[in-house]
């Protein structure tokens, strides 16, 4: 979802405060707002306290009770057969593949993003027109030919398979939210830089480095997601149960334990709880990140 | 490209140093990018005139593949299908997201509590999604055999309509409330002037709504239809593992006949020629919606400010 994030998420820290104070009363309740607004809550939120419910459920207490209340003797032998089902290998995996692919994909990026602001030239016009039209480039569309560089590389059935291309696909987006981020930092900074004799290089780590760190996260953070949660690269460039990721295992653990739905509720939320957690530290950030570019 | 790579980086080292010594920078990233970006996106076209099993020699085929996936009746279904999905899923996430985004832009107490629980969906991946609503939706075993709901214990995946239903559904359950705070921040924006305006008109409420909110959201319904829209091309990963295209090639959209006719029948070419016919959808929606927008994202954002 979201390949697009628009050209001001860079602006949305500063203004943020002053917009959030003066916050507007209005006169009369909208009913009809509020009761879609619950509505929408009660939906989104019912699946998620059933899966998490039945996922404590053993499977015959499963069929006989009511499927809305929790169990009254909760048994976590769902998660055991989880874990016991390699998961911890797909787990790292998974792992492997999020960390191997956002640090490169926003370190260049971040170069590029750099370059392409400090640059009046042509060249880097047309690099940064290369990257915008990647933005509209749908992933699947290109997984025939990438499927085939990655066995002429020799890399098929390896985690180093599905980075190579996930850095590739990160790149657009990060470069588009780190130019503006990058454009934000006032002329007299770097001219500043410039007097006292630094390199482009050192201006980049000691001047845009530490004043682009909140968008750094938020990159991360977006891509690190889609990473993790990537699908189509692992389904395709791997073929070995040791070389899986964990949406991969989610799919072909439903294959296996299919009938036992408490143990498959239990892996799904095996697999989402490392980001339910980063997102409850990382709310603010991620919230704000996603939200800011396109509400103004 | 790489005579215009040339002769622009050339031009670039002549402007007295300075910006030649930040040109190299962007190159760890354009190499990546043209490797598995680029490159694949012109592959694509390439290997759509070839012959390809997977795994054995690739033979030129010229316009076998096209006319293989041109005469197939399967392309235009599936065409039908992926845009019967894009039209359904806007047609319920709009309304309800800018309803619902009104609503939390006028309600600050709440809004902290329901951003938070509204995204959520948005966090699991959507393999994870389908494997959890593939054993709700159940008619055995399901939450609604479970609670006894005749309603609820259908066979959801099991009946053409339904499955595209279902599917339809849980893209809006994912997204809606995505959506609902870009909407929110969009509302926020509108000046508290024009309210007053309205009132002093005499304008009530649901006027207000439809003259001065609905217009000042103009620019946002476009962003959000436009990630709505090339956003429902993505939507591979739900649709393969919750029905697999099926029942029968119900909810087989363009990415998974692609995926169906280059991995499981190991036909390349025709799968190459899909691709490149997504790929021309994804193109084409982006320049409409942009056209619609009047201008680009930053003329619109500037505009609706």
């Amino acid at each position: 979802m979201a390949t697009a994030v628009t050209t001001d998420v860079g602006q949305t820290p500063q203004v943020r405060p002053t917009r959030s104070r003066r916050r507007r009363r209005r006169g009369r309740r909208n009913w009809l707002g509020g009761l879609a607004g619950w509505l929408w809550l009660v939906i989104v939120l019912v699946p998620i306290y059933w899966i998490v419910i039945t996922s404590f459920k053993t499977q015959a207490n499963y069929y006989a009770m009511n499927p809305l209340k929790p169990s009254t003797s909760p048994t976590i032998d769902n998660y055991r057969l989880v874990i016991d089902s390699d998961f911890a290998t797909y787990f790292i995996n998974s792992a492997i593949v999020t960390v191997g692919s956002i640090i490169p994909a926003v370190l260049i990026s971040f170069m590029a993003a750099f370059a392409i602001v400090r640059s009046s030239g042509r060249f880097m016009k047309s690099v940064n027109g290369l990257f915008l039209m990647g933005l509209a480039i749908p992933l699947q569309a290109t997984i025939i030919p990438v499927y085939l560089i990655i066995i002429r590389l020799k890399l098929y059935d390896s985690l180093l398979a599905i980075i190579l291309p996930s850095i590739a696909f990160a790149i657009p987006l990060s470069v588009l939210v780190l130019a503006n981020f990058i454009r934000d930092v006032p002329k007299e900074l770097f001219e500043s830089m410039r007097v006292d004799g630094a390199s482009e290089w050192v201006t980049l780590w000691r001047l845009a480095f530490p004043l682009t760190r909140p968008a750094l996260v938020t990159v991360s953070i977006y891509n690190g997601l889609a990473v993790w949660n990537g699908f189509l690269l692992p389904l395709i460039l791997t073929q070995s149960p040791s070389r899986r990721t964990l949406p991969l295992a989610l799919w072909t653990f439903q294959g296996q334990y299919g009938v036992n739905v408490p143990a498959v509720l239990a892996s799904v939320v095996l697999t989402t709880l490392p980001i339910l957690i980063l997102y409850a530290i990382g709310r603010r950030q991620l919230l704000s990140g996603l939200t800011a570019g396109f509400s103004k | 490209m790489t005579a215009a790579v040339r002769g622009a980086s050339r031009t670039g080292t002549s402007r007295a140093g300075r910006t030649g010594s930040v040109t190299w920078m962007a190159l760890p990233a354009l190499v990546f990018f043209i490797a598995f970006g680029v490159l694949p996106l012109l592959g694509v076209l390439g290997l759509s005139f070839t012959r390809w099993d997977g795994i054995g020699a690739i033979h030129p085929a010229g316009f076998d593949s096209w006319r293989k996936v041109l005469v197939d009746p399967g392309l235009p279904h599936a065409l039908y299908v992926t845009f019967l999905v894009m039209i359904l899923s806007w047609l319920v996430q709009t309304p309800a997201s800018i309803l619902i985004g009104v609503f939390l832009a006028s309600h600050a107490r709440y809004r902290g509590v329901l951003a938070v629980l509204f995204f959520i969906p948005l966090l699991l991946s959507s393999a994870a999604i389908a494997v959890a609503y593939k054993a709700l939706l159940d008619p055995n075993f399901g939450l609604g055999a479970g609670l006894q709901i005749g309603f609820l214990s259908q066979d959801w995946l099991g009946e053409d309509k339904l499955a595209v239903g279902v599917v339809v559904f849980i893209v809006s359950w994912q997204f809606i409330p995505f959506h609902s705070l870009i909407y929110q921040g969009a509302v926020r924006q509108i000046p508290r002037s024009m309210y007053e305006a309205a009132e002093i008109d005499g304008a009530g409420r649901i006027r207000q709504f439809w003259s001065v909110t609905l217009p000042q959201l103009k620019y946002t319904i476009v962003t959000s239809s436009t990630l709505m829209v090339v956003g429902s091309l993505t939507f591979f990963d739900l649709i393969f593992v919750l029905t697999a295209g099926g029942p029968g090639d119900a909810t087989r959209v363009l990415a998974l006949d692609m995926y169906k006719t280059g991995f499981q029948a190991n036909l390349m070419g025709p799968a190459s020629a899909i691709a490149v016919i997504l790929v021309l959808v994804a193109f084409a929606l982006a320049i409409i919606l942009r056209r619609i927008g009047g201008g680009g994202a930053a003329d619109s954002q500037l505009e609706g400010a």
